[in-house]
């Protein structure tokens, strides 16, 4: 069998597509099918090692993006202003290099911390007792919504004001700490 | 220097005294990883950073000492002989990483060596709590002691959102690693073990060799840990540990007693033929010394041997390490060298019981 995009070579990578229910196959040269790298998730060259097994986890990005882009438009650097790694980078090593990080690539991580941590994306552990303070209050007032709501909806409206103030309440307090500065 | 004075020195808490479960659990381990605020992680951070974090727990410790346990001694690798480091990982005090590739790293230990706190790891601060047995929730409250005295002095990389961030992002939120070290012979012996392994990871729990990632189950002896680190508390990740040791515990006992009802004399004879390899050979290489101490160990549970201290499997797989073995016999040692050092060195320590048994 020839390759279908140049029509020269013999085909090497025969596989199916299937996009909305659409089923499409392909008949590919190695060197079609390269150019296309980011399409059929080739890695060119050598052997598939553990480690690309995961990075790779990392490197889910452009088989996200589609086909359609250009890979020229895909080339902006996505770099962390604090320590300057880039997410390259990070997709190499599968390390961050500072706190910073995680805000500067925040839209790339969750997908992948999701899949590590079996779809979690929030914290539910300790925070630290002293720059904790207030995330302690609004953890308190987050609870305490969620109990409001479920009073309401059990039609339990006395207990549902004295929820309702004691939410106030520790709203005051909280901003009071922000004003306070600690 | 004689045996028992070199054991005296060597042998952690961990491997010694005796801890609830502790026939099957040999021992319990909680870590927590914590990085320093404002500081870059130790994947990139300069020598001036890495100082710095140092510097930081140095302040800390000036200004009031974690005394729990004694005082704690700052080692830092860089003043370290080879030899001592991976005597320290061959204890599991620190990491592999620790001693190969840390750019200034540094350790924080306990004198009964059942805390260490590593510094300018994978992450500025590990702290890790080993237990003998199976005591999971208390290695988790003594880390957590750690964790907010460092705290006290130490402002740590924290997000309201994502909780604790640590430089690889399989640790962030609590950066809490829980394991457990379990000798399961008889999982092994009656072929239950392939099939239980799948079915503990599909709950979110790994299960390795002995020496972490990637290392064999030498001598049978099973790590069990957590994956998940982001979205469930600690204390349910402990707990959900918990269950399935527990669970794994009563499963080994059940094959035990369906093995002593089904192939008796079998088993003792393989007990005594171990027990023999051990007390009489005079070159024996890792993986022969450590299936023996296994079998010698189930005998001792099982009462086909009496008169030996249970602690002898924990112990001896600890110091038949060549780090051990080169620092008992006060110099480098080629691989046969060990071997036979290994084998004089079992042979010793079993014939300490015996003197203690005459009286």
């Amino acid at each position: 069998m020839i390759c279908q995009e140049c029509n020269q070579r013999p085909a090497t990578l025969h596989f199916t597509k299937i996009m909305n229910g659409e089923k499409a196959e392909f008949h590919l040269c190695e060197k079609c099918a390269q150019e296309h790298g980011d399409m059929f998730m080739l890695s060119s060259g050598s052997g598939f090692s553990i480690n690309n097994l995961l990075t790779g986890l990392f490197n889910m990005e452009p088989a996200f993006q589609g086909a359609s882009k250009a890979p020229l438009e895909q080339e902006k650097v996505l770099q962390c202003e604090q320590c300057s790694m880039t997410f390259q980078q990070f997709a190499k090593v599968g390390k961050f290099g500072c706190a910073h990080c995680y805000d500067a690539f925040s839209d790339q991580l969750k997908p992948i911390v999701k899949r590590l941590h079996s779809g979690n994306w929030t914290h539910n552990g300790k925070v630290p007792a002293r720059i904790g303070g207030s995330i302690h209050l609004r953890k308190k007032i987050d609870e305490l919504k969620n109990e409001l709501k479920e009073l309401i909806l059990k039609e339990e409206f006395e207990k549902a004001a004295e929820t309702r103030d004691e939410i106030r309440k520790l709203e005051k307090e909280m901003n009071g700490h922000d004003e306070g500065g600690e | 220097m004689s045996l028992e004075k070199f054991m005296n020195q060597a042998v952690s808490s961990w491997m010694s005294s005796e801890g609830p479960d502790s026939d099957i659990v040999l021992s319990s381990r909680i870590r927590l990883a914590r990085n320093i605020k404002q500081v870059n992680f130790p994947t990139i951070f300069s020598n001036e950073e890495a100082k710095s974090v140092i510097q930081n727990i140095e302040d800390r410790m000036s200004k009031s000492s974690f005394d729990k346990f004694g005082d704690l001694e700052l080692l830092l690798m860089d003043e370290l002989q080879p030899l001592q480091k991976r005597v320290l990982m061959e204890k599991h005090l620190i990491s592999p990483h620790l001693v190969e590739n840390a750019n200034y790293g540094a350790c924080l230990l306990t004198e009964n060596e059942e805390v260490s706190i590593m510094i300018n790891e994978e992450d500025h601060i590990r702290i890790q709590c080993l237990f003998p047995g199976f005591q999971l929730s208390e290695a988790l409250d003594v880390a957590y002691e750690i964790d907010d005295w460092l705290e006290e002095e130490i402002d740590y990389a924290f997000d309201e959102k994502i909780g604790y961030l640590t430089s690889c992002p399989t640790n962030v939120g609590t950066g809490l690693r829980a394991s457990v070290m379990m000798h399961l012979p008889a999982l092994i012996m009656t072929q239950q073990m392939n099939r239980i392994i799948p079915a503990i990871n599909q709950l979110g729990l790994v299960v390795r060799g002995i020496f972490g990632e990637g290392s064999e189950a030498l001598g049978n002896i099973f790590q069990v840990s957590n994956q998940i680190t982001l979205g469930k508390s600690e204390e349910d990740i402990a707990e959900d540990l918990k269950s399935v040791v527990s669970q794994l515990i009563s499963q080994e006992r059940s094959a035990r007693e369906a093995l002593e009802k089904t192939s008796n004399i079998q088993l003792e004879d393989r007990v005594f033929r171990s027990y023999g390899t051990l007390s009489n050979s005079r070159v024996i290489e890792t993986k022969e010394a450590a299936r023996c101490l296994s079998d010698v160990r189930l005998g001792i549970d099982m009462n086909y041997i009496q008169g030996i201290s249970k602690n002898i499997l924990n112990e001896l797989m600890v110091l038949t390490q060549p780090g051990f073995l080169q620092q008992y016999a006060g110099g480098p040692l080629r691989p046969f060298e060990r071997d036979i050092r290994r084998a004089s060195l079992i042979r010793e320590r079993l014939k300490m019981e015996d003197k203690e048994l005459g009286g």
